[in-house]
């Protein structure tokens, strides 16, 4: 044996299914049999949450070793210790693993058990899935497959009980459907803090009600309904909009604030319907604020911009895009000393890596991302709603010289601005500023001030249209990917960059996003040995510089 | 001297071959021929159990109408429409042919319609001759235009310059040349018998001592013509098996065999060009069905019906002008025409095509030696009679 | 192992080939006389004749909606036709039933339903996955058009073109 250390954890014996295996002192049996890949159906039990054991679905059968009257373990023949089993079920989900547990998760008691508890569940659903928003992704349909019966052998009249309710803003209920499982109320009291939600009425007619006095309107809302194995609780804003298996789930990354909480955004044919948490302990666990999961309309907005366009007394009014990057690039190279770059915290970091090359190719005398902060609210919005600062300093781009940019601009020493998806006048700068300057590259995905008074304007993509990594606020390393296409000829961002660089400067050699990725790996210590296939869909912590 | 050059010319006969011309090619030769691709369309489909093309009447329904016009039977239009069809479709050539040759092709295809100038149609008519060029050595005639006819598939097939056009166009050209043999050869015992090369003559010796395959009556009841039925009949066979293949026709179209060639030589044609390759396929199928009713069933003549000039037949029926004659005999020896048409369709939608190498086996190997050797029969049994 | 078919050995009369060409023609000859006696019919003369009256039960014609005894869509937009669709042919808008309405309870409804019958092949896929008996392919064969739009069977056309189906489904009934 080891030398024991203080907090070294102590191993337990445990028989799953007749196989001897080891797991730590604490370890809830429904975990110890999901380690050991056999899964334990339950509707009540959530990791993140405390267990009442409530639904039933988890029974097993559970054994203490069999004990000689002297407290003394009887060893078998195979020299394991002989199991007493106990003669009825046990729920797995409230229970730690012991030193010599016996547990078997499908012996025909464990099955009959399911079966019932199925049959119990059902008995007053009103088996509405063609209409449910949660089919296709609701446990009581797969459990049911899995375990229930094909026939109701209920005769009597089902219970009815309250439809659509609207328990907050975003929270829909169907009190119909609902398993009584208290996920819901166990969220918003233990994680949300926020203790709205509450069991009313007695035996058949239990439901779920919040507060008469309050709504269900705290901004993590939404989560209740991620966490309801069925379809009692629907987002108001999803409900009825699409059928899960039509969404293709891209996972990507929130780009709200520097969190950089984990996401997979459902979307068909080039229309975004939702955004879910996906499950990363390192940044959001499985939760995710609502005010982040429901920013994506703007990337449907009717006024995005889909052409390049460049001011009328400049040349043609629908130019091509290799007229319209050849004009910034003359305006640019004629104003080459007097430039200034005002990118973007909410840019990738290639994209990044692109405009410090470019604002080394235009001769700009300041470059900086414009802030965006807000109110942090302790849980995952961070104060820092740009998703990636850390990238803009780790790649020199946030310089913290905005003022001196906007003082320049505002004397004249500068006389050209490239506005790469920021509105310049939110830096303190009015329309008049801009108005005296001899060239503004802007380029957005949607129109402002900026593009309004810029010369030359490069339709972009939004965060859902592209590839690319971000650093969040701890340092880890994430990976965006493309969700939806962009609208009309708009281009990926890098592409743009790439091309005005091409045109200012000559040939770079870079034709994909992995290219950008290899090159940044290539000049930034912290990114070495990285790939846009490496970072992996949880991301990786690098080292920052001090 | 050019009124002395005018004076010498023979308007009269001018005026008649023009006549002629103009009657054979565009009163018989051309609705023959449409009405050929019908029947063909309505027999194979009756062969085949279908209903086939019964629609097309005068388009009435065109101007409001509830329904189209039928004459007769129905779809007896359908030609018509065929031939407006051709016209109005684009005309494409394709990039890389070789043009001069590509246009000449089409035309060339055309050429058995001049060997239709020494087939005599009919008897006489108001005293002219009812046959265009009354050579002497018309035999002669007709073959040498014939074999011209393998020039429009050799020039469509290579100026196509595409490999399945050049394919057929080849297997094309092998099948014209080799059966041209035989096809020759087996007429000689013909010739041999008639001791000429004059068609309108050979017509005339058949209505006056019966058909060559049918001799009942005037020198045909003789020994020696009973002798000849056996090399005439081995002759007949040979020549329609070799008319078969000379037009390309099943079961001998490998040229253009669908399932190994798309189209054969005419795969890179469209529009009239196409319409004319199409013609030629069926003119000369005219042309082999004429040349086997005048050699072998006796052209425009029917036991008991008088010639053109009122001579022959029963003499009761001398009450009606000559003339009358003269377009009914016209009118026979199509009629035969079309009754070897039909069999040419029937035995179409019947048989299988040859594998490419049983054809040239069939025409080298059996068909060359057999007319040889029938020559040589009908020598013996000319001897032994004539002694 | 290469294996090697015998070839038959022929007798004179089918090596000398023209008797065999007499037999088939007879038969060919045979076929013609028959049809132009109208003795065989295969063709049916397609306007004036129809299958409409001899068209099987089963027969799969044109996808169509239908309404219920009480004139209520039976359709409740669970886009499952959609899902199941070979050609995707279908698409489908879901809306919520206003609460106003008196089938609100049923909750949902297609705000659109099309159908492109330039796409759809007939399969009947739609009518065995539809859980609630709302869409069936009804015996209509001919359906034409002279524009692509026309041939897209919007939700009026399809309701017109499927009627009233007196059904099996209770579960949208209060009582049960």
């Amino acid at each position: 044996m080891s030398t024991a250390t203080a907090n070294e954890v102590q191993l337990l014996n445990v028989q799953i299914d007749g196989v001897w295996m080891q797991f730590p002192k604490g370890t809830r049996v429904i975990e110890a049999c999901r380690q050991a890949k056999k899964h334990i159906p339950h509707y009540c039990y959530h990791p993140k949450l405390s267990a009442p054991g409530n639904c039933r679905m988890c029974l097993i059968e559970l054994g203490s070793p069999k004990m000689t009257p002297d407290r003394k373990p009887i060893v078998g023949a195979d020299g394991k210790p002989e199991i007493a089993w106990i003669p009825r079920p046990q729920i797995s989900c409230a229970q730690d693993v012991s030193e010599g547990m016996g547990i078997r998760t499908d012996s025909p008691m464990v099955r009959e058990c399911r079966q019932g508890v199925m049959e119990f569940l059902l008995i007053n659903h009103p088996l509405d899935c063609p209409i449910c928003d949660q089919a296709g992704e609701c446990k009581l349909q797969e459990f049911s497959v899995e375990h229930g019966n094909a026939e109701s052998r209920f005769l009597e009249r089902k219970v009815k009980k309250p439809k659509s309710v609207e328990l907050g803003p975003r929270v829909t209920l169907d009190a119909e459907r609902c398993i009584l499982c208290t996920r819901c109320i166990r969220f918003m009291k233990e994680v949300a803090n926020d203790d709205v939600l509450g069991i009313v009425d007695r035996g058949t007619f239990n439901s779920i009600a919040c507060h008469p006095d309050r709504a269900l309107d705290h901004n993590y809302s939404l989560n209740t309904v991620d966490i309801c194995p069925v379809g009692a609780l629907t987002s108001s804003d999803f409900r009825f909009k699409m059928r899960v298996w039509f969404l293709k789930e891209t996972a990507t990354v929130d780009t709200n604030c520097g969190t950089g909480s984990n996401i997979t955004v459902g979307s068909r044919e080039n229309t975004i319907y939702r955004i879910t948490p996906r499950d990363n302990d390192a940044v959001n666990g499985p939760w995710l604020p609502d005010s982040h999961r429901l920013n994506f309309k703007y990337v449907s907005d009717e006024r995005r911009l889909a052409a390049p366009a460049i001011r009328p007394q400049l040349g043609d009014s629908a130019p091509t895009w290799q007229q319209a990057i050849n004009l910034a690039a003359e305006r640019l190279k004629k104003n080459a000393g007097r430039v200034a770059v005002l990118a973007s915290g909410r840019a990738t970091n290639e994209e990044l890596f692109l405009v410090s090359r470019l604002a080394n190719a235009v001769g700009a005398v300041g470059v900086d991302i414009l802030p965006r902060t807000g109110a942090a609210d302790g849980m995952l919005i961070a104060a820092d709603r740009n998703p990636n600062t850390t990238g803009a300093k780790l790649l020199g781009v946030a310089t913290g010289k905005l003022a001196d940019i906007a003082a320049g601009i505002r004397d004249g020493r500068i006389t050209a601005l490239l506005a790469l998806g920021e509105d310049a006048t939110k830096a303190g700068l009015t329309a008049a500023d801009l108005a005296k300057l001899d060239a503004i590259v802007a380029t957005d995905i949607l129109p402002n001030a900026t593009t309004a008074a810029a010369h030359i304007v490069l339709p972009a993509s939004a965060p859902f249209e592209k590839r690319g990594s971000m650093i969040n606020l701890k340092g880890r390393l994430q990976r965006l990917n493309k969700a939806t296409n962009v609208p009309g000829n708009a281009r990926d961002d890098w592409e743009i960059l790439r091309d005005l660089i091409l045109a200012i400067s000559g040939s770079n050699g870079l034709h994909s996003i992995e290219d950008v990725f290899k090159a940044l790996a290539a000049e930034v210590p912290a990114l070495a040995g990285l790939s846009l296939s490496k970072i992996g869909d949880l991301g990786v912590d690098i080292a920052l510089p001090k | 001297m050019t009124a002395a050059l005018l004076a010498n010319i023979p308007w009269e006969m001018l005026a008649w071959s023009v006549a002629k011309a103009v009657f054979i090619i565009f009163l018989v030769v051309l609705p023959l021929v449409s009405y050929t691709v019908y029947a063909e369309r309505r027999v194979s489909a009756a062969i085949q159990d279908r209903v086939g093309p019964n629609r097309t009447g005068i388009p009435t329904s065109l101007l409001g109408f509830k329904k189209d016009i039928q004459l007769f039977l129905g779809g007896l239009g359908q030609p018509i429409a065929d031939a407006v069809k051709f016209i109005f479709k684009e005309d494409f050539t394709p990039a890389g042919v070789k043009h001069f040759y590509f246009w000449l092709a089409p035309v060339l295809a055309m050429l058995p319609l001049v060997s239709l100038a020494f087939i005599p149609f009919g008897s006489t008519f108001l005293g002219e001759k009812m046959v265009i060029a009354d050579v002497s050595v018309s035999v002669l005639g007709i073959f040498a235009v014939t074999g011209c006819g393998v020039y429009a598939i050799v020039l469509a097939g290579w100026a196509a310059n595409s490999k399945y056009p050049f394919l057929g166009g080849i297997r094309s050209t092998s099948q014209m040349i080799s059966y041209e043999l035989s096809m020759g050869l087996s007429i000689i015992p013909v010739l041999m018998l008639f001791g000429g090369m004059q068609l309108s003559s050979l017509v005339e010796y058949q209505a006056a001592n019966g058909w060559l395959l049918l001799p009942f009556w005037g020198k045909g009841l003789s020994l020696e013509r009973w002798l000849m039925l056996l090399p005439l009949g081995i002759s007949f066979i040979v020549f329609m098996i070799s008319v078969f293949a000379e037009t390309n026709r099943l079961p001998f179209d490998l040229p253009e065999s669908e399932t190994e060639l798309v189209a054969g030589y005419h795969t890179e044609y469209s529009s009239m060009k196409f319409a004319l390759f199409f013609l030629g396929e069926y003119v000369a199928m005219i042309v082999g069905s004429a040349l086997a009713v005048v050699f072998f069933f006796g052209g425009w003549h029917l036991p008991f019906i008088p010639n053109g000039a009122g001579e022959g037949g029963l003499s009761f029926l001398n009450f009606l002008p000559d003339w009358i004659w003269g377009i009914v005999n016209i009118g026979v020896f199509f009629g035969k025409v079309t009754v070897l048409l039909i069999f040419f369709i029937w035995v179409r939608w019947t048989l299988p095509r040859f594998r490419f190498d049983q054809l040239m086996r069939i025409g080298w190997l059996y068909l060359f030696e057999i007319a040889l050797a029938n020559i040589f029969l009908t020598a013996a049994i000319i001897a032994l009679t004539n002694k | 192992m290469a294996y090697v078919v015998q070839r038959p050995e022929l007798t004179l009369k089918e090596k000398v080939y023209l008797p065999s060409i007499l037999s088939g023609l007879k038969i060919t000859f045979g076929h013609l006389v028959k049809t132009l006696k109208g003795e065989t019919k295969v063709t049916m003369q397609y306007p004036e004749e129809k299958w409409d009256a001899s068209l099987p039960e089963h027969y799969r014609g044109a996808p169509t909606l239908v309404r219920d005894e009480r004139g209520r869509e039976r359709c409740v937009a669970c886009q499952l036709c959609e899902f199941i669709c070979p050609p995707r042919a279908i698409t489908i808008k879901p809306e919520e039933i206003p609460a106003e309405n008196q089938y609100a309870k049923v909750e949902k409804r297609p705000a659109e339903f099309d159908i492109d019958m330039i796409r759809c092949i007939y399969c009947g896929m739609c009518e065995e996955v539809c859980p609630e008996q709302a869409i069936f392919l009804r015996k209509d064969y001919a359906i034409t058009g002279i524009t692509r739009a026309e041939m897209n069977h919007d939700k009026a056309k399809l309701y017109e073109l499927g009627g009233v189906f007196q059904g099996l489904v209770h579960k949208w009934n209060p009582e049960k």
